[in-house]
């Protein structure tokens, strides 16, 4: 996959920032959103420009949970496991979806679909436990909701 | 529009005022995360239509109240009307027309959509006398819901920027830095230390360049005050940096927020770009030589930048590892330059302090914190949301007069603060004074203000686990006690979980965890303790109940097995429908059992019956 990446968008979101390190952060998730996961191609490219040692740059990706290394699922599928979503009941969603999906929490489905996250407190605690699917939120969702959830996300494109 | 001086900007605000009165009727439609996801937009759109439809002169204007700020997320979307405060709940579009006709036209407060107070039972028509809101002192949430975030004339009407004015022309840096001292204000995001002696050692370092911060890294889980301000009011947030780097003679200023919350960021690149445009921020700014650029920077998702000097490293590029504070930011911090770095919500109360004098808020809250503090009200509480009480309200005001009490009316356990720095407290805690020093004795602390309120099926153990796993997670791992010792606590409370604990452990828990709090370079490490010590203080029965192959609480799985007491079931099926499993059988109107082999312990079916007719074996 990762010969085929365009990256031709990648210098455009370099050049929109001052090329100092201070942007690296910056730049890299701009590239992230742009390529959903950091290509790396891309992370050669920043660290060229940027005049950075590529280590430096994998020190960042991998320090900065939100960077993905790999590319990620079609649809992301975040699980809230904050407090508030733990005490009410988290961790069995996270074990539901993860037997819905048949992937492991960071993982990504097989086809591609899915990428399912557990992401620590989205602020929405009042409504716990949240579901955050492409930046949808669901509040109290309960046990039996989670296969009508991921049903609704593959309807939605047909 | 650009505004030149203190006078035009008087002008502005005069000439918005007369256009549309304070009184003006409004329709505010909650716009929050929760309400949205409830479907606020398309009730937005049906009051419109209706509204157009009729030709009024009401006009619907979207609010802002962030998801579970006021507490009734769970009842969104919410609709309030101003000025008479009567308060609508869970409103769908199909209810618009009947608004509009009723409501809207003839003044008629529709029933159906009251609140109904949980204890009560009664439905209370206007908002100020809901007993959630009633508790409340809202200094730093004052506009949440009552402006469009989106607008800054909203703002401005409401008394925006008058105290950035106000300081600018007619206060030196030291009289601000004074005000700021004599009011007492600490910083709220759990670190309480006094703003005015951190302006005031960074306006005494001598630079040419100099830096203000906005910490919206808001990392507790269970915390989302700060969330809520930058997305319901984000022009307070700009009017106190811009005071505070007025004070300490920056010219630049970052706002680092978390990632996860894109909707502030948002909110304020458009604030940005409103108060740059209105002359507000940018060069010479109202006539004066005084010059600020703000800018904003996303975090990438690591809890330990919320630490000042890895948040700093962050803002520059580079991986968050805290360092050693021989010398102080406000000496040497971002990018080696004088640095000040404060919360939202401490700069949020800001302006309030300028505006209406340092007495007006020394006059709130105790002793050694004054002011008022707002807190995020979670967990199993009735009325989840933000509550902002002066400092020393009890822990029991909060919890049980605003809260409304437990969940279901089960018994009350405990109560966690600070996040995964504070600790749990148990029942005889619950009339201790809120404040920084009064939590911090008990052996939790205020934190960034996450309240998560636990009841007897939560597993106290499990809680401690859970922080800890957070914690081993979070560790930027440059001090080996933090990062290894962590490691090892999570696995001697993974023990306990699953039945496999032995009584050493107990003593040895304590002495790592002192050996971690005392051998860590940052408040992080220093405090990744807490959690279990506190739970190991107050809750030891339960650790000991648990190394005798028991978790009353119904959580630990391997420990737990649900029956359902023959007796009280009443057979109403309710737990049969829930089970994902299908693994409870029997009649309507005759007792049920859960077949044990397929049964997950997943628990469902004991939040689902309502006679608490299953219990642990």
């Amino acid at each position: 996959m990762s010969c085929c990446t365009d990256l031709t968008k990648v210098d455009g979101i370099i050049d929109s920032y001052p090329q100092t390190e201070a942007s690296l952060i910056q730049i890299l998730q701009d590239v992230q959103a742009e390529y959903n996961y950091l290509p790396k191609e891309a992370i050669d490219k920043v660290a060229q420009k940027l005049e950075l040692p590529i280590a430096k740059l994998y020190s960042v990706a991998t320090f900065y949970k939100s960077f993905s290394l790999k590319p990620r699922g079609k649809h992301i599928c975040k699980v809230c496991v904050g407090t508030a979503c733990h005490i009410r009941g988290a961790a069995n969603l996270v074990e539901e979806f993860e037997k819905k999906l048949d992937v492991k929490v960071g993982g990504t489905t097989k086809d591609g679909e899915f990428t399912l996250e557990g992401v620590n407190c989205v602020g929405a605690c009042a409504m716990a436990p949240v579901v955050v699917i492409d930046d949808k939120y669901h509040g109290g969702v309960e046990l039996h909701n989670v296969g009508k959830l991921i049903e609704e996300v593959g309807s939605d494109e047909n | 529009m650009k505004i030149n001086n203190q006078k035009e900007l008087k002008a502005w605000k005069s000439k918005l005022i007369q256009e549309k009165p304070l009184d003006t009727k409004v329709i505010l439609v909650c716009a929050g995360t929760g309400c949205i996801a409830n479907g606020a937009l398309e009730v937005v759109k049906a009051l419109n239509e209706e509204l157009a439809a009729k030709n009024l002169s009401v006009d619907v204007k979207m609010d802002v109240k962030e998801t579970g700020c006021h507490g009734f997320c769970e009842k969104g979307p919410l609709v309030v009307f101003h000025p008479s405060g009567t308060y609508y709940t869970k409103v769908k579009a199909k209810d618009c027309a009947e608004i509009v006709e009723k409501t809207v036209e003839k003044g008629e407060v529709i029933t159906r959509l009251l609140y109904k107070d949980p204890n009560t039972k009664e439905k209370i028509e206007k908002y100020e006398n809901i007993a959630f809101y009633s508790g409340q002192e809202r200094n730093a949430l004052r506009n949440i819901g009552k402006i469009d975030p989106e607008d800054i004339s909203d703002y401005v009407v409401h008394g925006g920027y008058d105290a950035f004015s106000k300081a600018v022309t007619s206060m030196s840096c030291e009289d601000v830095i004074v005000e700021i001292e004599k009011s007492g204000l600490r910083g709220c995001g759990g670190g309480g230390f006094k703003t005015g002696r951190k302006w005031r050692s960074c306006f005494k370092v001598k630079g040419d360049k100099k830096y203000i911060l906005c910490n919206g890294d808001e990392g507790d889980p269970g915390a989302f005050m700060d969330r809520s301000i930058m997305e319901g009011d984000p022009h307070v947030v700009l009017e106190g940096i811009a005071i505070g780097a007025y004070a300490i003679g920056a010219n630049e200023a970052f706002i680092y927020v978390r990632e996860e919350y894109p909707l502030a960021v948002k909110r304020l690149q458009k604030a940005i770009k409103e108060a740059t445009e209105a002359g507000l921020l940018g060069d010479k700014i109202l006539g004066t030589d005084f010059s600020l650029k703000i800018n904003i920077n996303r975090g990438g998702g690591a809890f330990v930048c919320g630490e000042s000097s890895a948040l700093m490293l962050s803002i520059a590029g580079k991986v968050g590892e805290p360092r050693a504070k021989y010398v102080h930011s406000t000496e040497k911090g971002l990018f080696d330059k004088p640095t000040v770095l404060n919360n939202v919500e401490t700069f949020a109360n800001v302006p309030l302090i300028i505006k209406n004098g340092s007495d007006w808020f020394s006059n709130q809250g105790t002793e050694k914190s004054k002011g008022t503090k707002a807190f995020a009200v979670v967990g199993k509480v009735k009325n989840t949301g933000l509550v902002e009480v002066p400092m020393g309200t009890t822990l029991r005001k909060i919890i049980f007069d605003i809260g409304g009490g437990i969940l279901k009316n089960r018994p009350f356990k405990a109560v966690q603060t600070g996040g995964p720095s504070g600790g749990c407290l148990p029942e005889d805690k619950l009339d201790l004074p809120v404040d920084f020093d009064t939590l911090t004795d008990a052996g939790s602390m205020m934190g960034s203000g996450g309240m998560i309120v636990m009841d007897d099926r939560t597993c106290m153990v499990d809680v401690a686990l859970y922080f800890t796993r957070f914690l081993v997670g979070e560790s930027c791992g440059k001090c080996t006690p933090c990062r290894e010792g962590l490691r090892q606590l999570e696995k001697m409370l993974e023990n306990f979980t699953v039945g496999k604990g032995c009584i050493e452990d107990l003593k040895k828990i304590e002495e790592l965890g002192w050996v971690i709090s005392q051998s860590s370079l940052c408040a992080l490490g220093q405090t990744a303790a807490n959690p279990v010590l506190s739970t190991l203080k107050y809750f030891k029965h339960e650790y000991e109940e648990h190394l005798n192959g028991r978790c009353s609480a119904g959580v630990c799985k391997s420990l737990t097995t649900f029956v359902i007491d023959e007796e009280a079931c009443t057979g109403c099926t309710k737990c049969k429908k829930v089970c994902p499993v299908d693994t409870i059988t029997g009649e309507v109107k005759k007792p049920h059992t859960i077949v044990q082999d397929k049964c997950t312990t997943c628990g469902v079916c004991v939040a689902a019956c309502p006679v608490d007719a299953i219990k642990v074996k």
